[in-house]
């Protein structure tokens, strides 16, 4: 029998917060039996919740919370697969497997997230030139689906569910377990280069010399405008046989080995524009100039912002939206220099903003990832005035032939989404053929017209 | 060293699984479903002996053999946890007897038979750890869980008498009463009182074990709550709903 009880949910960004009616199975059968006693409600599945919007909500329906279904059940260390259950967290395999020489194939800007949402979301990393997806180094992935029955699929077997729950925003069913093909690294530590770049037209410059780094991405300056409009910060690793780290080390926010709630500090006002261009201006400043090289560790390199916890919580009650969009490679860079210029005339704030050109691999249906660059902005959400300018972005992404992170999203409208995704009928017929009862469904998911 | 583990699939025993795991010993884990999937997560994360079996609370006559098979496997039993429990719902107990005798077996009769089974093998090496796990519940009868609260109670007394009886053995049981940990049993209860997780339930018991503790208040402000509801007179608290 389920416990079914009323909890408070929200994704990252904290828009929208939603009263839901979770229950949090600890067992296998436990999960399936949550179809069971769902009494004729739909169902989503709810990770860490680092989905930034409404992907793992589900207000006029059920959310299953599966966080406790976390076991690893076989590695191979010949090969470096290995089979876990779904609420195994990325943070989980660093800490399993970094020791022993293994690392995740792709990992994200948090460690907290699950592998499940990883392969819902079919996430992207500082590799994905080289590397691709989440979904290009699994295997076997067991789904519970709406009729009840555990389907395994991949790219061989069941390709079509495959392809449909690789970004699928957890709509094709509930992910209980995959296979996971873990890389060997020689060390804990990565080799990198940190580099200034002074303008957008600097930073192609150095992302097209940059080929030969597994690892690249840019802290971006939203604030400027004019001239040296898109300055920041170019990273670039790989993983390093050296075991200490050394150097100039631009990633860490903090002193090495420390640890910050900032949870206590949540308040609208805190993000305002003197703190937030004080704040890019220290950040462009205090890095030395020119370029440096430095080792660092895996933590400090890929999950800087883990080490300040609640760090969504400095937004306020507000929250905020992360607006994250890819366009296709373009000589001129004309979408992106447009909306660096509208969003910095806007009055509109960025904390954080970071830079990618992506690889060639392309998985299609929901997933993200294209050719092109990808620019991601967190933006507090002050409401009326910042859903129009998103939606004017939106025309420009589409205008290049782009579109936005599903994984991020709390606010595209449902006929953009169509433009930006124009895969989605096909998608969504493959969905329907595994859910024709509707069984999983979310907020996303209705919003863009995905269920429902 | 072996630990043994029986309600293997809980949080606070998957706590603990992983905290012995991590110093290196061999675990069996006996739970009446899924406990070979908390074997395997062990054996992946830190590479030791990690198996699993079939244990029913409430199949008394199997318990011997059971304890049996795990030394078979494993060797002696250095450490046992009798983690296993059943809440049940209060009023399908007041309405159905057998709803309350399944509570009453798996949480005392169960415990009592495993813990006896275990204990016959560490008397007979003079040596081991036991630990019971009971119930704040336990210390007084009430409305809302009297069914669930006397079984672990008489459990925890059962405890006692057991440790003065090993004592003079070389084998020590240790009593642990827990108030609200966010397991399955508390999951969307409104508790009022915090509620603690069970890393930290797994830690206490561990540090604890290590120090031959008797008995485990744990989170440790239970036993001021506790020391109150036990103050107060039958004739105040018959008219109280807490």
């Amino acid at each position: 029998m389920t416990t079914w009880a009323s909890q408070r949910l929200a994704g990252w960004g904290r828009f929208p917060v939603i009263d839901a009616t979770c229950a949090r199975p600890e067992r296998r059968r436990e999960v399936i039996e949550t179809l069971k006693s769902r009494a004729g409600e739909p169902l989503i599945a709810h990770g860490l919740g680092r989905s930034y919007g409404d992907a793992a909500l589900l207000e006029q329906g059920r959310v299953i919370l599966t966080r406790r279904l976390n076991c690893m059940l076989d590695f191979d260390a010949e090969t470096g697969w290995l089979r876990c259950e779904g609420g195994v967290t990325i943070g989980e395999l660093v800490d399993t497997f970094v020791p022993r020489g293994f690392f995740p194939p792709v990992v994200p800007g948090t460690q907290h997230v699950t592998v499940a949402g990883a392969l819902a979301s079919d996430i992207h990393g500082k590799n994905h030139h080289v590397d691709g997806c989440w979904s290009d180094h699994v295997r076997r992935v067991e789904i519970l689906t709406g009729s009840g029955d555990v389907v395994t699929c991949d790219a061989e077997t069941e390709p079509e569910l495959f392809w449909a729950t690789a970004g699928g925003m957890g709509l094709t069913g509930l992910i209980l377990a995959m296979e996971i093909q873990l890389v060997p690294i020689d060390g804990p530590n990565i080799e990198m280069e940190a580099i200034q770049v002074e303008d957008l037209n600097h930073f192609f410059e150095v992302s097209s010399e940059s080929a030969d780094f597994t690892h690249t991405v840019s802290w971006v300056d939203c604030v400027e405008t004019g001239p040296s409009m898109g300055r920041g910060i170019f990273m670039r690793g790989r993983h390093a046989k050296s075991t200490s780290a050394t150097g100039f080390n631009p990633m860490g926010l903090l002193g090495e080995g420390m640890d910050l709630d900032v949870g206590w500090m949540e308040a609208n006002w805190l993000l305002n524009r003197l703190s937030v261009s004080m704040f890019n201006e220290v950040y462009y400043r205090h890095h030395p100039g020119g370029q440096q090289d430095s080792v660092v560790d895996i933590p400090s390199f890929f999950f800087p912002l883990d080490v300040v916890q609640n760090w969504n919580r400095l937004y306020g009650k507000r929250g905020f939206v992360q607006y994250q969009f890819v366009v296709p490679p373009d000589p001129d860079h004309e979408a992106v220099s447009e909306i660096l210029d509208r969003f910095s005339r806007s009055g509109m704030l960025s904390f954080l903003a970071v830079i990618k050109e992506f690889g060639e691999t392309v998985h299609g249906g929901l997933s993200f990832p294209r050719p092109g660059v990808t620019l991601a902005m967190d933006i507090p959400n002050v409401g009326r005035e910042l859903m129009t300018l998103l939606d004017t972005l939106d025309e420009i992404v589409i205008a290049a032939g782009g579109r936005v992170y599903l994984g991020k999203d709390a606010r595209l409208a449902k006929a953009n989404f169509r433009r930006m995704y124009p895969g989605w009928e096909k998608w969504r017929d493959v969905r329907d053929r595994w859910d024709p009862d509707g069984v999983f469904q979310s907020d996303l998911g209705k919003r863009l017209g995905l269920v429902g | 060293m072996s630990v043994l583990i029986l309600g293997a699939t809980s949080p606070i025993s998957r706590a603990l699984a992983r905290r012995y795991a991590a110093a290196g010993h061999a675990i069996f884990l006996g739970d009446i479903e899924e406990a070979d999937r908390i074997a395997a997560d062990l054996r992946v994360r830190y590479g030791v002996t990690a198996k699993s079996g079939f244990f029913n609370a409430k199949a008394f006559d199997s318990h011997a053999d059971f304890m049996a098979q795990v030394e078979r496997e494993v060797g002696p039993i250095e450490i046992c946890v009798v983690a296993f429990g059943a809440m049940g719902e209060q009023s399908d107990s007041e309405g159905d007897f057998e709803a309350a005798r399944n509570v009453i077996d798996v949480n005392y009769t169960g415990a009592a038979s495993a813990s006896e089974a275990v204990a016959h093998a560490m008397l007979e090496r003079g040596s081991g750890s036991l630990i019971g796990i009971c119930s704040v519940a336990g210390d007084r009868g009430r409305a809302s869980n009297y069914f669930y609260g006397s079984a672990k109670g008489a459990f925890a007394l059962y405890l006692g008498g057991l440790r003065n009886r090993l004592f003079k053995r070389g084998v020590h049981v240790l009593t642990v009463k827990l108030g609200f940990v966010d397991t399955g049993m508390t999951f969307g209860m409104k508790t009022g009182i915090p509620v603690a997780d069970p890393e930290d339930v797994a830690r206490a018991i561990v540090r604890a074990e290590a120090r031959r503790v008797n008995v485990l208040t744990y989170p440790p402000f239970w036993i001021g709550i506790m020391g109150v509801v036990r103050a107060i007179p039958e004739e105040v608290f018959k008219r109280l709903s807490l």
